[in-house]
């Protein structure tokens, strides 16, 4: 078993019509047992930005610290907030600064642009190699299933109300085909003028 | 016997240590099954791709094999396999119906499948098996296996290499899982033919080994109708 699987997780992060989604699995659990069922992986890093990080659970601490030290740096530096492009790119470097010992997550950015409130989603590898799709991300030990949901869910242009739905059945439908996710689920729809999370119930098996 | 292949040989690079041989008795030829049965029909589909690694042996290769009027198996996995099973078991169904003067039933030919498979317990035919008809009422039923024979009956499945992408999306669609005021009842068979499409052209778009187009079986009580439909063929 991959390493990138110890603990378990499913993510996923769709663009829609003026909002952009991502949603997460709330389990955290060391193989096949269960430790816990709030365990955080969507850390909010700025008002329109979010950083989603399934993978080992002990890096996503790590690498979650140090790229809130990072961008923290970065906007005292430049009196300016960091656009989700940048801070995607800030997370490839860093994955490749450790490319022959590197953390195990595969980290998934949702966000709108600071200024233009352009929707923008991205994932990478453990080693920072960057994918920036048109439709949806997926992520975690589900990422298989819900690479099959959201193929077929989503559409082009959905508004925050249809953007919520199809991310919500996306996920929770793929989590429960997966013996090492699920357990609860967050979704975070993200808008110009607000953010909406919403805590999903889901079967506990 | 294999023949004794000649190798080039380099004094400066050779031990006096023996030679390892290897050879490896299965190969992933990859492919996809999905089944949906209703009240009074059985839909089965498969995509037309053999394929190993990242070569396409062929682009039209049904992995459908009807056994009788009413049951029909879907093979995905090693072909080889597949092809040795599927003659072991037509030759099966012709000694059953002579010996006992009737074809043999769905699930009779189910079981008589999870046998033949457990027979091979510890060399077994490398294959996602889904076994598919009519029973003895007249209900469409759905078997699925794994490798070694062990046996459920359901009402839909996805298999084969892309069984993972698939499988969540029949929970939701067919199954009705996590949705909330709906009515608890078998699906329309039109209905059944379109998820089956919709579902193979979004397994062709992420899964390699799946794609070129589908094969489609459609068992009612008046006998078995096939179909076809294109898909992405990269």
């Amino acid at each position: 078993m991959s390493i990138l699987t110890y603990n378990g997780s499913a993510m996923v992060a769709m663009k829609g019509d003026e909002c952009v989604s991502i949603a997460t699995d709330k389990r955290f659990g060391i193989q096949a047992h269960t430790v816990s069922m709030d365990f955080p992986k969507v850390f909010e890093m700025g008002p329109h930005l979010y950083l989603g990080l399934p993978g080992l659970a002990t890096d996503i601490a790590t690498v979650y610290e140090k790229l809130r030290f990072r961008k923290n740096l970065f906007e005292l530096r430049e009196n300016r907030q960091m656009s989700p492009q940048i801070f995607g790119a800030m997370v490839s470097n860093m994955l490749y600064e450790k490319r022959f010992g590197p953390f195990f997550v595969e980290p998934m950015i949702a966000g709108l642009h600071p200024q233009t409130f352009k929707p923008y989603i991205c994932n990478m590898d453990l080693i920072g190699c960057r994918n920036e799709p048109v439709d949806f991300v997926t992520g975690g030990s589900a990422s298989a299933q819900l690479f099959g949901m959201c193929e077929s869910l989503w559409e082009p242009n959905m508004g925050p109300d249809d953007l919520f739905e199809t991310t919500s059945q996306a996920l929770v439908n793929a989590f429960d085909r997966d013996a090492i996710s699920g357990w609860g689920a967050t979704v975070y729809i993200i808008e110009k003028d607000k953010v909406t999370t919403r805590e999903l119930k889901t079967r506990m098996d | 016997m294999a023949s004794v292949v000649p190798r080039p040989h380099y004094p400066d690079y050779s031990t006096a240590a023996p030679v390892n041989h290897h050879f490896s008795p299965y190969a992933d030829n990859g492919g996809s099954i999905v089944a949906i049965a209703g009240d009074d029909y059985v839909v089965i589909g498969g995509d037309t791709r053999l394929s190993t690694g990242f070569q396409i042996y062929t682009r039209q290769q049904s992995k459908l094999f009807s056994l009788s009027k009413t049951t029909v198996l879907g093979c995905a996995g090693c072909w080889c396999d597949t092809l040795t099973l599927t003659r072991l078991l037509s030759a099966r169904m012709q000694m059953y119906e002579q010996e006992h003067n009737k074809v043999m039933s769905t699930p009779a030919a189910a079981q008589m499948l999870s046998t033949v498979l457990y027979y091979k317990r510890f060399f077994p035919y490398y294959i996602s098996n889904m076994l598919v008809g009519l029973d003895n009422d007249g209900k469409g039923c759905v078997y699925s296996y794994d490798p070694i024979g062990h046996c459920e009956r359901s009402n839909y499945r996805a298999g084969g290499s892309a069984g993972a992408l698939l499988q969540p999306l029949l929970d939701n669609q067919v199954g009705m899982k996590n949705m909330q005021n709906i009515k608890d009842e078998s699906i329309p068979l039109e209905r059944a033919l379109a998820i089956i499409k919709d579902v193979f052209v979004s397994a062709a778009e992420r899964d390699i080994y799946t794609g070129d187009g589908i094969h489609i079986n459609i068992i009612t009580k008046d006998g078995i109708k096939s179909d076809s439909f294109p898909l992405r063929k990269d």
